[in-house]
């Protein structure tokens, strides 16, 4: 399937990823080849056959429901670009 | 250089065991050959007063009686593993300057069993690459040429600073991670081993996500035994990965033989590809003949849907990958780029512009693309259930044989640049992308030269959780390879 530009300009905005004109058309055109390229899956018949999602499938994981980690905020804050009073901070969202 | 630098881990334990050398002097020796060796860029960080301070600490427990099994060994951690107050940035500028608060769960184990990191190794971006091309870091150039040529050779990729380093004898050792081929195509460019484990052996636990159904960490070393030995140690359950497999782990160093008697080499005919180099052909028929030689019994086999392996992990990964990076958000790590008066999307978009790199941002957009509404099921699910498919001629082969015998990539080391359609990059996981999708254990292993001098694998695949018949197939090949190639590296002055 050939990608368009606006196309590409609606992915890339699905994927908060800001790209300028020049990127739009070269993008345009790599996504274009590798979809080509993947479209031949198409031709294989899976009718009945279930998607693997994980290579070994198994029960799901409990684990108790106790506090097993905690107290540590100055560490998860510790890589912010901007802290403020203990919270991420970032730029204005209400009006 | 140094006698003591290009030893086997095998050979360095046992010299630390009986003194003939210190873990210091043993530290030394690496930090210098690291430094004379720079214009490799096979490092991203170094980390010389960690290395001395855990050295030391190696020294006093061999002393005391109290050492790891890995005490003294100078290693080099892939820079996608968190490692504790030291920078961690997946060769991504939207990671610069990120420095992990945690240890990962493998590299905490290498470091518990005595291990001395000597520092942090260059990749592809996200470990996005098959060239080690795609680093913010600067490519990794590996320390082979061609005969008579002074042109500058990628070292694979996306584990290429580890590849590169262990060629160079910078490390006895390194983590890799491997998610399409990334531990086993570089090990094969430079002419060392490296192993990827079934999938679920070793925990992700801190290891930066790139398609996590998929991702999975190994060794790279100069030979088999150390490679058995370093496995040994990553492996094991983790309660923190909750695809972690909660099964023993073998003692697979003790365990290991090159004896094949009574085991089934299989040769899965799909692998012969229209155009394959000549001399990789041969070597993979000599390959076989060493493991007949070795007792196994060749037979051929079928993998019926390994052409689609590599369009089913185009979608695959890429899905995963733009899942997981969505995390780079310029909000709770890395860089972030602000926008004057701007809303918060479009801090996002102006973050993620600068600081993804080309190949990131079109994996991205593929992923993000057959996600979308109206094209998952027709690609993602798609692709899925062709990766059923491609497990299931696995389970089928592996009815009538114990390891598979493949080439590890299509073609020797080629030039920077050489692949710049994004497409032909791709191909060159043709022969790795398979055994990733199903989860399965896989080894490259060196066993010959190019025509032009430049190192060839054999990559063995077995059976869920049987490492020890990969590892037992790479021996064999080892042993019957003699390969002892190493690059001449007076092209770096040094």
């Amino acid at each position: 399937m050939a990608v368009d530009a606006a196309t590409v300009r609606k992915i890339a905005r699905l994927a908060r990823l800001g790209v300028d004109e020049a990127e739009v058309l070269a993008l345009a055109g790599e996504l274009s080849a590798i979809l080509g390229f993947v479209e031949q899956l198409g031709e294989v018949d899976t009718a009945g056959v279930m998607p693997m999602a994980a290579v070994s499938p198994k029960a799901h994981v409990w684990r108790g429901d106790v506090v097993s980690d905690g107290g540590v905020r100055e560490a998860v804050l510790a890589n912010a670009p901007d802290a403020v009073a203990g919270f991420f901070a970032v730029p204005k969202v209400i009006e | 250089m140094s006698d003591l630098v290009g030893l086997s881990i095998g050979r360095m334990k046992a010299g630390l065991a009986a003194r003939d050398f210190s873990a210091r002097e043993l530290a030394e020796a690496h930090l210098a050959a690291m430094a004379a060796a720079r214009a490799l860029n096979a490092f991203v960080t170094e980390t010389p007063e960690l290395a001395l301070a855990a050295a030391d600490l190696a020294d006093a427990a061999l002393a005391d009686g109290s050492a790891g099994v890995l005490a003294g060994i100078p290693l080099g951690i892939k820079d996608l593993f968190c490692t504790k107050g030291v920078e961690t940035t997946a060769a991504s500028a939207i990671l610069k300057g990120f420095v992990p608060e945690y240890e990962s769960t493998v590299s905490g184990k290498l470091l518990g069993a005595g291990a001395v990191m000597l520092g942090k190794l260059n990749l592809d971006e996200f470990a996005m690459g098959s060239s080690n091309e795609t680093s913010a870091a600067g490519r990794v150039l590996s320390p082979w040429r061609a005969a008579g040529s002074v042109v500058s050779l990628v070292p694979g990729g996306s584990s290429g600073g580890s590849a590169s380093a262990g060629a160079a004898g910078l490390v006895a050792g390194a983590t890799g991670t491997d998610t399409g081929g990334s531990i086993r195509q570089p090990a094969a460019f430079v002419g060392i081993a490296g192993i990827k484990p079934t999938y679920g052996r070793c925990s992700r636990w801190g290891v930066i996500a790139f398609a996590s159904s998929l991702d999975q960490a190994g060794p790279m070393a100069r030979d088999v035994a150390d490679c058995a030995l370093l496995l040994q140690v990553m492996c094991g359950h983790d309660a923190k990965d909750t695809t972690s497999l909660n099964v023993p782990v073998p003692d697979f160093a003790a365990a290991l033989s090159g004896d094949l008697r009574g085991r089934r080499v299989g040769v899965p005919k799909e692998y012969r590809i229209e155009g394959l180099d000549g001399r990789i052909s041969a070597l993979w028929d000599e390959g076989l003949g060493w493991l007949k030689a070795a007792g196994a019994e060749i037979v051929d086999v079928s993998l019926p849907h390994t052409k689609y392996a590599l369009p089913a992990y185009y979608i695959i990964a890429p899905a995963e990958a733009s899942s997981n990076l969505a995390r780079y958000d310029g909000v709770r790590f890395g860089q972030r780029v602000p926008v004057p008066g701007g809303t918060l999307n479009d801090m996002y978009e102006a973050t993620r512009a600068a600081g993804f790199g080309a190949e990131v941002k079109r994996r991205i957009m593929i992923g993000t693309y057959v996600l979308s509404a109206g094209f998952y099921d027709a690609y993602y699910t798609q692709a899925q259930r062709v990766r059923t498919l491609i497990a299931q001629d696995f389970e089928r082969a592996f009815e009538v044989c114990d390891v598979l015998l493949t080439p590890t990539a299509p073609s020797a080391a080629f030039a920077f640049g050489a692949k710049a359609d994004p497409l032909e990059m791709y191909l060159n996981d043709v022969f790795t992308v398979p055994s990733s999708l199903a989860g399965l254990p896989a080894m490259s292993v060196p066993a010959g030269l190019s025509a032009d001098g430049l190192p060839l694998g054999l990559q063995i695949i077995g059976r869920p959780l049987d490492e020890q018949g990969v590892l037992n197939a790479g021996l064999a090949i080892e042993r019957a390879a003699g390969f002892v190639a190493r690059p001449d590296m007076a092209w770096l002055g040094g």
